[in-house]
């Protein structure tokens, strides 16, 4: 397959040997599960149960809200303790709505849908509909309701499904394990999801150094015409847009998305978890988490309950070997450190990684001396030493102006400053504050609109008022003589 | 900036044996003095002293500084380069990263401006050890007491070249009296300490790019800029114009194309930038060495394009992924189905 040149991209140490080895293990279930109603992009799902109330496994406990939003449900059967505010796998740390879950023990399912038989006789709004239910969002980190994107056919012309295996974070191994654990549903669900969206052609891209992933899943592919591409190591090849253009060579135009190009794309993992909705009817309940870093003492890969504490998946791999100098949710490039230990694992939890001083190599700051390296490896084809220039200033409508809403945050160049600037730190504060003054001024635009509509309002009924006024008095003078008609106007006036 | 002083090593050590005990403290009086001098800035500036000190760039800068002026230039000349480069051209500005000129090319420029003299009195090389080299105590004599043995004074081939000119002796008559092509690439020749041994230069330079300390832009623009113009020159009218190829191993072509033009702090930051850059003062060398007083313009192109290095970048900042130059989105172009 034909591939193209994507722009700047960093060669970071993989460390992925830590885990790529070690074959997917199953963690029994841990003492309580919290279940945050928002673990997406969207609007929180709304809690169905109090604390008290009994749930099977499969069950669904927190309804989807909304038209971006995806449901939950209980990874396994127990009692409601509380739906109490814990802290979230967030960076912020800040409280958020959680069931929390105390397993029976019995792991007793509920009533599931219907497996569907035969999703290929069936139609696309079937499928969305099992997808939505299943509460299956976007596996490989962002976590957008995959519904969503699946009903894209509605809406645009496509042709082309990608599943992203390219999997460019060092440490994580989820994905190729998923792929060379579990390649034919991987490509089952791919051809579902295919379906769905009416596309012939399906993509799946590997980067190069998973070649076992790439062997199996062309193996498993081979029947149904499924094109498997090893795309370069270059970080961040497994950036959407960027896997596109290396696929392609077609660039994504800003603020358009993939799709309008024909092209959905979506995580391999996602692609099983809709095979395991429709074929048998199972939400989303588990998911694969690499666990690695120098700090733990067995890095693993291991499947996990949604709702099972960061702090039970760590002691589940041996527990810490060192004092870890963070502990982050996702990569070490775009992951985010959580602060707080009890925080669950959610659905777009890809990695925890407890990583050492040594491996994070935090070093104090220097000047920047300008030497560009960080315009080199940009893979957006930004400025970032300008950028951060200019919001060192707090000069934010000028770093917009240089592009830092087009910044996807890879990190890249704060991995190549020689200065060690936290760059990408920069324009993460600055993309927050532009999205608040954003926000800031079409709150004060919509209040400036419907004053100025209800002064209009107001006018037009005093007008009308007025006019109703003016109807009535001719139609007494009328009923008068005329002269009594000819002072009428007049007096309008000086009212007026 | 640790691993362009190890680049530099092997030249200066040539170089340091070929000039001898005067060389020797010139270049540990200049050094010294560029520390000590950024220190007090620092100090004065309120900034942490010794993490500062430990990038290496003062001794850089006093490095490249000793390398620029003539290996047996008095005491003070060092001395008053360092408070040129470092207090004026960098820590007026804000210190490291914030200097718009090259600090060492700062420094030799003021130099040579306002003490003419003292800054184009040439020695051929006098090796340590040989039998009319000056020992350690004639040496002091030399550099603190500023008595320079006549006898011991050449011209720098651009500088023969160029006096010969304007005596009308052509190009083509007064090459017969320079060094040989080994010896001018050696460093047998009189000239400042960076500029006679342009094979080690040379070799310093590719082992920067080998260990992709810097890239080719620079250099080879440089480079290619000063050949380019000067080869048609000299076909044109060999009798006026130097060839291009003796413009680029006499002078300080390969140290300024290497080690001076490619400071990051001065050049642009892309790499379309660096290029337009580096033949701009590859032009500038040749315009300058042709047509202005100076036999040797490396130093004055290097900061007048120091000065357009801004606007440079303003004008080669890469494209935006998804926009076009302008930065408006790119048309939607879909792809064969």
């Amino acid at each position: 397959m034909k591939l193209y040149p994507i722009l700047g991209g960093i060669h970071p140490e993989y460390r992925k040997d830590l885990t790529s080895e070690k074959a997917i293990v199953a963690m029994p279930l841990p003492a309580a599960l919290y279940i945050p109603l928002r673990q997406h992009i969207g609007a929180p799902a709304e809690a169905m149960v109090k604390a008290g109330d009994r749930v099977k496994k499969g069950q669904l406990i927190a309804r989807s809200q909304g038209e971006i939003s995806a449901p939950q449900h209980a990874a396994t059967s127990g009692i409601i303790q509380s739906v109490a505010e814990i802290p979230a796998p967030h960076p912020s740390g800040l409280p958020q709505l959680t069931i929390i879950i105390e397993p029976d023990g019995k792991d007793e399912w509920a009533d599931l849908p219907e497996p569907i038989a035969d999703p290929f006789s069936v139609d696309a709004h079937t499928i969305h509909d099992r997808v939505a239910q299943a509460g299956i969002v976007g596996m490989g980190g962002a976590a957008f309701p995959s519904a969503v994107k699946l009903n894209l056919g509605t809406q645009k012309k496509l042709d082309t499904l990608l599943l992203n295996g390219a999997e460019c974070e060092p440490y994580l191994t989820c994905d190729d394990r998923v792929m060379r654990e579990h390649a034919d549903e991987v490509i089952d669900g791919a051809r579902i999801m295919a379906h769905a969206l009416g596309v012939k052609r399906i993509i799946v891209g590997i980067e190069q150094n998973k070649p076992q992933a790439i062997e199996i899943m062309t193996r498993a592919a081979a029947p149904f015409g499924i094109e498997i591409a090893a795309v370069p190591v270059q970080y961040p090849m497994g950036s959407e847009r960027h896997l596109v253009q290396a696929l392609t060579g077609l660039e994504t135009p800003a603020r358009k998305l993939t799709a309008d190009l024909g092209i959905v794309v979506h995580n391999v993992a996602t692609a099983r978890a809709v095979h395991h909705a429709v074929r048998f009817g199972r939400p989303l309940l588990t998911r694969v988490v690499t666990v690695s870093g120098k700090a733990v003492r067995e890095p693993n890969n291991v499947e996990v309950a949604i709702g099972t504490q960061i702090s039970d998946l760590i002691e589940f791999c041996g527990g810490f070997s060192a004092r870890p100098e963070s502990v982050v949710n996702g990569g070490p490039m775009m992951g985010q450190p959580i602060p707080h230990l009890g925080a669950p694992v959610v659905k777009g939890t890809s990695g925890i990684l407890a990583l050492t001083a040594e491996e994070i190599n935090n070093r104090p700051t220097e000047p920047c001396i300008r030497c560009g390296s960080c315009i080199t490896v940009c893979p957006c084809g930004l400025s970032p030493v300008d950028m951060s220039a200019v919001i060192r200033k707090d000069s934010l409508e000028v770093a917009a102006k240089l592009g830092v809403m087009d910044c996807f945050s890879c990190g890249s160049c704060s991995y190549v400053c020689p200065s060690h600037i936290p760059l990408v730190h920069y324009f993460n504060y600055a993309k927050g504050m532009l999205n608040v003054i954003a926000t800031e001024n079409r709150k004060n635009d919509r209040i400036k609109s419907l004053a100025e509509a209800r002064v209009i309002r107001l006018d037009k009924a005093a007008e009308a008022k007025k006019a109703a006024l003016a109807a009535k008095k001719p139609a007494v003078a009328a009923t008068g003589d005329a002269s009594a008609a000819t002072t009428t106007p007049a007096e309008g006036k000086t009212e007026a | 900036m640790t691993l362009v002083l190890l680049a530099l090593a092997p030249a200066t050590l040539f170089n340091l044996y070929l000039f001898g005990w005067p060389a020797i403290l010139l270049f540990a009086i200049t050094i010294g003095a560029c520390v000590g001098i950024e220190a007090w800035c620092l100090h004065i500036a309120g900034k942490p002293i010794k993490s500062a000190l430990a990038d290496n760039s003062a001794v850089l800068t006093g490095w490249l500084l000793a390398m620029s002026l003539p290996p047996w230039a008095p005491w003070w000349i060092g001395v008053l380069g360092a408070i040129f480069a470092i207090a004026m051209a960098k820590h007026t500005f804000g210190g490291l990263g914030q200097n718009v000129f090259n600090p060492a090319m700062v420094g030799r420029t003021v130099l040579l401006i306002s003490f003419p003299v003292a800054m184009t009195t040439w020695v051929v090389p006098h090796p340590l050890f040989s039998a009319n080299a000056p020992g350690l105590l004639d040496a002091f004599a030399i550099t603190f007491g500023g008595t320079m043995p006549d006898a011991m004074s050449s011209a720098s081939v651009l500088g023969h070249i160029k006096t010969e000119l304007s005596r009308h002796i052509p190009v083509t008559e007064s090459m017969a009296s320079v060094p040989g092509l080994m010896d001018m690439l050696l460093g047998y020749r009189a000239g400042s300490l960076g500029e006679t041994s342009a094979l080690l230069i040379l070799a310093g330079g590719l082992f920067l790019m080998y260990k992709r300390i810097i890239s080719w832009h620079i250099p080879l623009g440089v480079m290619g800029g000063l050949f380019v113009i000067a080869s048609i020159f000299h076909y044109v009218d060999p009798a006026r114009f130097s060839s291009g190829s003796l413009h680029l191993i006499s002078g300080a072509t390969f140290l300024g194309a290497f080690f001076i033009a490619t400071d990051y702090v001065t050049s642009p930051v892309t790499k379309r930038g660096q290029l337009i850059f580096g033949i701009g003062c590859g032009l500038l060398i040749w315009l300058i060495r042709t047509f202005a007083g100076y036999p040797e313009g490396v130093a004055f192109a290097v900061l007048l394009m120091n000065g357009f290095a801004p606007i440079i970048d303003r004008y080669t900042r890469p494209r935006t992924f998804g926009r076009d130059m302008k930065g408006e989105p790119l048309p939607l172009m879909r792809g064969k189905p």
